[in-house]
């Protein structure tokens, strides 16, 4: 890599306040041609509102932003693209029922062009595909692609738009193992053809293994940089942190009866998502269960079996030694079962209710929240500001409607709302997806905390850092087929990559044919 | 140029924009006037004089409002749960129609017991003429706007039936309309010698009693959060089903009490001309609330008092009460893009 220090974006001591919260405090940095910088930053330290200023969504009260010399005009979103700055987002914009060839040339050619000139598009990116090594066929419909797939499309997509800076917001959230190697080559591959990249991340490891250099924010400030090759994720952990970053210490538990079980449970598919096939699992007290697997696996079923959402098709569900007959999330609630949704914006609260509304979500119905269908305001308020001091959930107050916290202080809040009534099962689906690590150490020693006085943790995640760090034992998902469980250490997360891709020793019950 | 959300809104923000939609419609309307060849500002004076310049007009005012409270608070029941009834026409004639079936003296009970009796089998009248659509929506995902926007046709040439056979007054001269309501079924006047009955009471009383309910009771938070987000209500244990087919039986009785009370106060008998679209007036009246029940009766009586004053200002200037209807189109419009400025500003790129 020839690293020629022209510089190709450049931004200038960009403040934007929202209200009295300064979301960007004179933040200034800048990238040179073919170069990985790194933005490195808790969630809400101001990395997406960096970004959205960027692309002209948000017009900053101050400062400027400078694309290959020239000062872009604030607050027109066609200006970034146009001078040749795309973006990967974390949520694919791509269009399921076409082809990656037409997803790619989507918007690029003029409406009222008479020809497409198929040949000419599928020649180039044919070509972009092998030279950046994405490996993906013109002709396949992106429904039927994998995330990593997707995601490589969506890179395809950002390079036939001839960019030049390539941004990549949380790009390895979705990915295997062994494709978070494959988008690395890729990378590298796009810097050596010239490409600069900023890469948004909040994990440590990743941010060493591809960037030059670190940029971290911090409460909207920048608060340090450096070259990869001077730091280490300590220094680069403290600078996110302000202080250094205390993991907690984990040690594995004997576990103790089996507090919920499946045995042998089908669920029809979730749209294109597979449901469970003959899935046995049992829940045990005093024990963390983590559960690996790529997206869109049939951890969603899962999910929604263990929280009250959906009886099997087949097979049984056993609280302690009761076989269930009725199982709704009311039930579930009723027996004992915290539940921290994968979504917390659209299943965990409700946007426009107050925190103190949100907080009685699952309970109004009961005492002392309610008494013969009226509503305890007094009772739901001083519930809703106890949660808030004991989980340290930062707001206004009790009557703030939820839509106005960070993602951080939201799942405190849901964490309170379960945790409160010491649960014997807590289902954690995604728990800390998109939060900073201070919020990540948090929930984890919430979700340690239960499992030391007695409840069984059932932890769902696609990051496999985080099974392997917090499970007592492991299972992986594929394909709505669940691996053996492994303990804690038995695995390396290669091993464990090949379970997640389906391609492990036979699972061990495979009973039902599709 | 494109929006930009306002995170937190200023009082002034949130109150100029309404002020604004407001004297923009006066503009306008005045505008208009102008072009029908009258003097705009004594037309917009004929307007305020017929809605409230008297006692005369203000009972007027106040009696037109009274079922407008009734379908507006049906219509911010509903839409607060985001089920859109659309239906509260044919709601408020199965209402009037039940009154006038059991109020002609085919019930032998004491006379005190009539007019709650009425009421009640008025009220579960329009729930159940709402709850055919609510279980298509529930069960088959059918969409209730087409349902119950097109039964209120079925319904009106149901009542026209109705009204040329079975139910044709003897003697009514031939006329399409009802016998006459017998005396005990009647609502008395809330104040001796003044134009003005119960129903107007009863309506108010309505939108306090659905505004409690709203804010205090579990049903309430049931609707809000079902209209707010169903997925995160489903996930916390709340039947969505169930909130709406309760919603749709709240929203189908009130509708009902507009008919129940036009007859039992006003008409005294059912004809076609019962409702000249109370049922899609109190669309906007919900709507120029933002769906507050209290601010229902505001809104109800703005509309109404654009439609008395309206009516009697088109016998002075000769100017056609179209005005009205034009009036309320452009202040509801307006009032649907002040609410969005209330919460986005429009920037220049």
């Amino acid at each position: 890599m020839t690293k020629d220090a022209t510089e190709v974006l450049r931004l200038n001591r960009i403040t934007k306040r929202f209200g009295k919260l300064t979301a960007n405090d004179a933040v200034s940095f800048s990238l040179n041609q073919g170069e990985v910088v790194a933005l490195l930053g808790e969630n809400g330290a101001g990395k997406t509102t960096l970004m959205n200023i960027l692309f002209g969504q948000y017009t900053a009260d101050d400062g400027t932003v400078e694309v290959f010399g020239e000062t872009l005009p604030a607050g027109n979103s066609r200006a970034a693209l146009d001078a040749g700055v795309g973006m990967v987002h974390q949520h694919f914009t791509l269009a399921d029922n076409m082809t990656v060839q037409e997803n790619i040339t989507l918007g690029v050619r003029s409406l009222f062009s008479a020809s497409l000139d198929r040949g000419a598009a599928r020649a180039r990116i044919v070509e972009l595909s092998e030279t950046f090594q994405l490996a993906v066929s013109p002709e396949a419909r992106v429904g039927n692609l994998t995330v990593g797939e997707r995601q490589r499309v969506e890179i395809l997509k950002a390079l036939y738009r001839d960019v030049r800076i390539l941004i990549l917001d949380e790009p390895t959230a979705v990915l295997t193992p062994q494709e978070v190697d494959d988008l690395f080559v890729t990378l590298k591959q796009a810097v050596a053809n010239g490409l600069s990249i900023i890469f948004i991340s909040h994990k440590l490891h990743e941010v060493m293994a591809i960037a030059d250099r670190v940029v971290v924010l911090r409460h909207g400030k920048l608060s340090g940089s450096a070259r990869v090759q001077d730091t280490d994720t300590t220094s680069l952990a403290a600078m996110m942190m302000g202080t250094d970053a205390v993991p907690p210490v984990i040690a594995t538990s004997a576990a103790g009866e089996a507090l919920f079980e499946l045995k042998e449970v089908s669920t029809p598919n979730i749209g294109t998502a597979p449901g469970l096939k003959s899935v046995s699992l049992a829940l045990r007290a005093n024990q963390i269960i983590g559960l690996a697997g790529v997206s869109g696996n049939g951890q969603a079923a899962l999910a929604d079996v263990v929280g009250g959402l959906r009886m099997p098709a087949q097979g049984h569900v056993l609280l302690g030694s009761e076989v269930l007959e009725k199982w709704t999330p009311r039930v579930a609630v009723q027996n004992g079962v915290a539940r921290i949704p994968e979504d917390r914006h659209k299943t965990g609260t409700i946007a426009d209710f107050d925190l103190t509304e949100n907080a009685i979500l699952e309970q109004y119905s009961t005492a002392p929240f309610s008494k013969k269908g009226w509503l305890n305001w007094r009772k739901a308020r001083a519930f809703a500001d106890g949660i808030i001091e004991k989980y340290d959930v930062r707001c206004p107050g009790a009557g703030t409607r939820i839509r106005l916290l960070s993602g951080g202080n939201m799942q405190k809040l849901i964490l309170g709302r379960v945790l409160e009534a010491e649960p014997q099962i807590v289902l954690a689906n995604q728990p800390v997806r998109g939060l900073d690590i201070g919020a990540v150490n948090y929930v984890h020693s919430q979700l340690l905390e239960a499992r030391d006085r007695g409840a069984s943790v059932l932890l769902i995640s696609e990051d496999l850092d985080e099974i392997m760090t917090l499970s007592d034992v492991i299972y992986v998902i594929a394909d709505g087929r669940l691996s053996p469980a492994f303990t804690r250490g038995e695995m390396t997360p290669a091993e464990l990559g090949i379970w997640m891709a389906g391609q492990g020793d036979s699972p061990k019950e495979v009973s039902y044919a599709s | 140029m494109r929006l930009e959300a306002i995170t937190q809104p200023s009082l002034l923000r949130k109150m100029v924009p309404p002020i604004l939609a407001l004297i923009t419609t006066v503009i306008f309307a005045s505008f208009l006037a102008m072009i029908a060849g009258a003097n705009p500002l004594s037309v917009l004076g004929l307007i305020l004089k017929g809605a409230f310049g008297s006692q005369f007009a203000i009972l007027e005012t106040l009696n037109r409002a009274t079922p407008l409270i009734f379908t507006g608070l049906a219509a911010a029941v509903a839409f607060r749960a985001k089920f859109w009834n659309i239906g509260a026409e044919a709601q408020l004639y199965a209402g009037a129609l039940i009154t006038v079936v059991l109020g002609t003296g085919v019930l032998p009970w004491p006379s005190f017991t009539i007019l709650p009796t009425l009421a009640l089998v008025s009220i579960l009248a329009g729930a159940v003429l709402l709850l055919a659509p609510a279980l298509l929506k529930t069960r088959f995902g059918v969409d209730e706007v087409v349902t119950t926007l097109l039964f209120n046709f079925i319904f009106l040439l149901f009542i026209s039936m109705l009204l040329e056979g079975p139910l044709k007054d003897p003697m009514g001269m031939g006329w399409p309309k009802s016998a006459r309501l017998i005396a005990e079924a009647r609502l008395p006047r809330l104040v001796d010698g003044l134009r003005l009955h119960w129903g107007f009471a009863l309506a108010v009383l309505s939108a306090i009693g659905i505004w409690v309910i709203q804010t205090r009771s579990t049903l309430g938070y049931e609707m809000r959060a079902v209209g707010l987000n169903k997925e995160a209500a489903a996930f916390a244990g709340i039947s969505v089903n169930t909130v709406l087919v309760k919603t749709a039986l709240l929203s189908g009785g009130l509708a009902a009490l507009a008919g129940f009370s036009e007859v039992a106060g006003l008409k005294g008998s059912l004809t076609l001309d019962l409702s000249p679209g109370f049922g899609y007036t109190g669309i906007i009246v919900a709507m120029l609330a933002l769906l507050n029940p209290l601010g229902v009766i505001i809104a109800a009586l703005f509309v109404a008092g654009i439609f008395v004053g309206a009516d009697s200002m088109s016998r002075a200037a000769d100017v056609p009460t179209y005005l009205a209807d034009i009036m309320l189109a452009t202040a509801l419009l307006l009032m649907v893009l002040a609410i969005m400025l209330t919460r986005f500003r429009v920037v220049r790129d």
